[in-house]
């Protein structure tokens, strides 16, 4: 009986919606979370996988020795390779292609690499505005390298240790 | 005014400054509407820890016009098989009443287009066309989503504007008078906060309230437009400005219930402390406060069910408004009224 007087006067009153305006005034109220996108970012790991890019080795002489493991495991099929022999007899790579709009970024050409040629960098903002745009070729991923080498070796340094 | 009348005549002056009246009123009413879309995405923002938009001029400033030109631009499509002249007259139907019933708002002491006796029957009267508009809009898109949207906005329009009716008659019983001028004056006390009728009829304007943010169609008695369950509702077929003019017609219904509440129940113009000036800016104040609730009653509460807001107008409201209206009408014919 006194449960049921007690429901009836919380109805009336709107107690459970007074609370719940009260729950929402409070959040109108706390600070905001919200990241100011182009200005402010938020921080990234050193496992961050972004574009990808070709390495070099500091001589200049690219890692990549077309052994098509990444090929071999990319989920998303996005890698084409083709290879041949160079004059110094050396294999290489003729044809190195990233679909990324195939690729899930899942990072597994990067640890398939046995000699660290692929690596997933942290740049996240690129576009393309025609269709063929993301389709990066092997010119645009050892550019990418070369650019941003000494970030990347440092992230690779920095993980070293847990591999 | 008096120079105006000397060179075209008193006649054609009088109708001249009616005029400007009008079209200060409609500018005034447009810009707040305009200036209200931005404060709901804001408050509504900052309810969800998010800032709300801020690109478009200072603070996000300019937003609203940024909108309203996006939607005049765009191609205004009329659906295969709908009846072209009602579809188009629709929008005009449910914008027509919500800026017609500005005429009688007193905004401050004599500050008022037309100063009518039955000012409150005349806006009764005007705003229950605006569910024409919604009606004829659902009926003329050919779409069964518009279609049911209509028909629940119908349904539930006409149950709440009972309880609205009722509790607006309490008002009438305290003040004696249909003129919106002569209800605030009624609320004119020594005691400030304390003479307005919020007080001995708060759960009038409790009651008022609700049904005010359902008869707009707001959130929580969204059904009309219901996104989940029938897309948008009676606009579904709406594009462009046709759209644009629903959205204006929404929002200067919002405002215009806000100021009634606060003639009614909050004392218009007047200070809510008898030691501050009465003025203009209460009732600004008043009203935006008012609105402020709209756009936190959306943050906060879920959609109601159909049958959810049946059962709460018809079941509860009507039977609490009659026995408030006797309970008053006892004390006031006893003299036990103290106020």
């Amino acid at each position: 009986m006194m449960e049921r007087i007690r429901s009836f006067f919380r109805t009336f009153l709107l107690f459970e919606l007074v609370k719940g305006l009260m729950l929402t005034g409070r959040y109108f109220l706390s600070p905001k979370l919200t990241v100011q996108f182009p200005e402010e970012k938020t921080p990234q790991s050193p496992r961050f996988r972004g574009l990808h890019a070709l390495r070099r080795y500091p001589n200049g002489e690219e890692r990549c020795i077309a052994c098509k493991l990444c090929e071999a495991v990319c989920p998303a099929l996005a890698i084409t390779i083709e290879s041949e022999k160079r004059e110094d007899n050396t294999r290489r790579t003729t044809r190195y292609d990233i679909d990324l709009t195939k690729c899930i970024f899942c990072g597994f050409c990067e640890e398939s690499c046995p000699v660290d040629s692929i690596v997933e960098t942290r740049i996240l903002e690129y576009h393309g505005e025609r269709r063929g745009d993301l389709v990066y070729t092997k010119e645009m991923l050892l550019a990418i390298g070369d650019r941003y080498e000494e970030e990347i070796a440092q992230d690779r340094a920095e993980d070293a240790k847990y591999r | 005014m008096e120079w105006l009348a000397e060179i075209i005549g008193a006649p054609a002056a009088a109708t001249l400054w009616t005029l400007a009246k009008i079209v200060a009123i409609v500018i005034a009413v447009t810009l707040s509407v305009a200036y209200l879309t931005l404060a709901e995405r804001k408050v509504i923002g900052y309810m969800q820890l998010r800032l709300g938009p801020n690109r478009v001029g200072p603070k996000g400033l300019l937003q609203p016009f940024a909108d309203v030109l996006k939607l005049l631009v765009k191609e205004i499509i009329i659906p295969t098989g709908a009846n072209k002249f009602l579809f188009i007259s629709a929008p005009v139907l449910s914008l027509m009443p919500a800026l017609a019933a500005w005429a009688v708002i007193p905004f401050t002491d004599g500050a008022v287009v037309s100063n009518i006796d039955a000012g409150l029957l005349y806006v009764l009267a005007i705003t229950s066309m605006g569910v024409y508009g919604v009606i004829v809009a659902g009926w003329a898109s050919n779409s069964k989503y518009a279609f049911l949207g209509a028909m629940r906005s119908a349904a539930q329009i006409v149950a709440y504007e009972i309880a609205m009716g009722f509790a607006l008659v309490c008002v009438l019983m305290m003040s004696g008078s249909l003129n919106l001028s002569v209800i605030v004056d009624s609320q004119r006390t020594a005691y400030g906060l304390l003479g307005w009728n919020l007080l001995p009829l708060l759960p009038m304007f409790v009651v008022y309230f609700i049904s005010a943010v359902a008869e707009t169609n707001r959130a929580p008695f969204d059904v009309a437009e219901g996104e989940s369950e029938i897309v948008a509702g009676f606009h579904v077929e709406y594009s462009g400005t046709a759209f644009a003019v629903f959205f204006l017609a929404e929002y200067a219904n919002m405002i215009l219930v806000s100021a009634l509440a606060a003639l009614m129940f909050l004392g218009g113009w007047l200070s809510p402390f008898p030691f501050l000036p009465d003025g203009f800016f209460w009732f600004a104040a008043k009203v935006a406060f008012l609105l402020f609730c709209f756009l936190w009653f959306r943050a906060t509460f879920p959609r109601y069910r159909y049958d959810q807001i049946m059962r709460l107008g018809w079941k509860v409201f009507i039977p609490l408004t009659i026995v408030w209206l006797l309970l008053i009408g006892v004390l006031m014919r006893m003299s036990w009224w103290p106020w």
